[in-house]
């Protein structure tokens, strides 16, 4: 217990000049045991259960800017596991699971909310997809209910019922989903993975990867090199460029994710909306601003910031949606740099290279996954094997033909 | 981000379509299956000059070769598919 309603005080009255850092920010040592590359939610949280559940210690992770700077902080928040497929709903149940006892495990208000998320459906055979969707969460364990026009319409006040063109003919609920403060959620790990032992090296980009006779040595960065029995990739838009540098082509293609601020209004949405018709998930934080998002812009991009089309399309969705949101300005917006996989599912695995493993295709889906993301890949990387959990994020899936593809919508990474 | 179509001229890109890198050569039918599998799940996903097919749907319906930076979005130019 490092703050307290006393401390805030203290610290209040004497400028706010003596609070000591939450991490330490120490030299890289020549060698490791295990590498994490990558400073973001999936990067911290792998670090921090290498250490608490597997008692892996000797660990440092890599940030080429500074911790939480990625898609950790550019994201629109929201944690659900309303999935359809038997190889991802136990996963991200467990994130959901992890995601309940967080604060607990982390002794950091990560400020989770389950608030519900509510997936509006817009023609009976929406309907039927999404009962069908919410039969299987339910058989998987996860809560599910579907509700009728009726039922939403008293849930979501302001919510427009009654387009023309595509009226809400009610939604799937998942009372337990909801929103986390996703900055907090970076910071919450990096704390609890510092005081476990693990060095959080920010400012050290990798550039290369040291391989000899197939096993990976360490690797190259721009503090110098840094040797490691086992080397874990979790770098998400950047996954195609890490790997190439220990020889990997991978089924990936980096896109550009948007998402936008409102400015701050009174309490309007209290839950997670989803448009079924278009694409768009809104939610209220807890300033007040509308947080929300659609499409990726559908073209190769690394330069996190899209272009004007999708903005447009996204606040057209929202203003159908909402129509009083038509008279709110935005605030800002951002973009992220996505690892979109060919099946829309994410790779949690080994890789052809002894020591080397691999965490990346989290396309738009990313935050919800970061604990159980963190918990399975901190699994693989030191027992050497899988989960049962990440058992079907395998990296060789797309050549054996076991994809996990929720939209069905093939190796066309833009789709999903 | 705005495309120079050789046939309508500098277009804004709302009006194309992408479906991506401009692939390799097909593999031939009886191919092995790793080439198969190279050639339809495996990219090179460059940080930098980028070779990917666009098509002017709400123009000339043209199939456009365009070269694009992906660290900026510069459009460094676009030919026809199709000579």
């Amino acid at each position: 217990m490092r703050h307290s309603a006393l401390a805030l005080l203290r610290h209040a009255l004497t400028g706010n000049r003596s609070w000591a850092p939450s991490w330490r920010d120490p030299a890289p040592k020549a060698a490791y045991d295990t590498l994490i590359v990558g400073g973001g939610g999936h990067g911290l949280a792998t670090a921090h259960y290498l250490a608490k559940n597997h008692g892996i210690t000797d660990v440092a992770v890599l940030e080429k800017g500074w911790l939480g700077g990625g898609n950790v902080g550019r994201n629109t928040t929201i944690i659900r596991s309303n999935y359809l497929l038997p190889g991802n709903t136990p996963f991200y149940e467990k994130s959901m699971q992890l995601w309940e006892g967080l604060e607990q495990d982390l002794n950091y208000n990560a400020m989770v909310s389950q608030r519900g998320v509510l997936n509006l459906f817009h023609s009976d055979s929406q309907r039927d997809a999404y009962a069908r969707r919410g039969n299987a969460m339910r058989l998987a364990g996860v809560d599910a209910e579907l509700l009728d026009a009726a039922q939403v319409r008293a849930m979501v006040p302001g919510l427009n019922l009654d387009s023309q063109r595509f009226p809400v003919k009610g939604g799937l609920l998942q009372r337990r989903g909801g929103t986390a403060r996703h900055d907090a959620v970076a910071w919450g790990f990096a704390r609890a993975a510092d005081q476990l032992g693990v060095d959080l090296l920010q400012n050290t980009e990798v550039t290369g990867i040291r391989i000899e006779r197939g096993r990976v040595l360490g690797v190259e960065t721009t503090r110098g090199f840094i040797g490691a029995k086992r080397v874990g990739l979790a770098v998400a838009g950047n996954t195609s460029r890490v790997a190439a540098m220990a020889g990997l082509r991978l089924p990936i293609e980096s896109h550009v994710l948007q998402a936008f601020v409102s400015e701050a209004v009174k309490p309007m949405i209290d839950t997670v909306v989803t448009y079924g018709a278009g694409h768009l998930y809104v939610s209220q934080s807890d300033k007040g601003g509308l947080v929300f998002g659609g499409d990726i812009d559908g073209y190769n991009s690394y330069a996190q910031r899209g272009n004007l089309p999708v903005v447009h399309d996204v606040m057209e969705c929202a203003v159908q949606l909402f129509p009083s949101m038509s008279r709110l300005r935005y605030l800002r917006q951002w973009g992220g740099i996505m690892d979109m996989s060919m099946d829309g599912s994410p790779i949690i695995d080994r890789t052809p290279v002894d020591g080397l493993f691999l965490n990346c295709g989290w396309c738009y889906g990313g935050f919800k996954a970061t604990p159980a993301s963190g918990w399975c890949f901190a699994h693989t990387i030191a027992t050497g094997q899988p989960h049962a959990l990440n058992a079907a994020f395998r990296l060789d899936r797309f050549a054996t033909g076991h994809v996990i593809d929720e939209k069905g919508a093939g190796a066309q990474a833009n789709l999903h | 981000m705005r495309i120079p179509c050789p046939f309508c001229g500098e277009r804004d890109a709302a009006e194309f379509l992408t479906i991506g890198s401009a692939p390799p050569p097909r593999p031939a039918a009886d191919a092995p299956m790793a080439a198969w599998h190279d050639y339809v799940h495996l990219r090179d996903n460059p940080a930098g000059l980028h070779a990917e097919l666009w098509q002017h749907i709400h123009g000339c319906r043209q199939w456009l070769r365009v070269m694009r930076d992906t660290r900026t979005h510069v459009v460094a130019g676009a030919e026809a598919c199709r000579r």
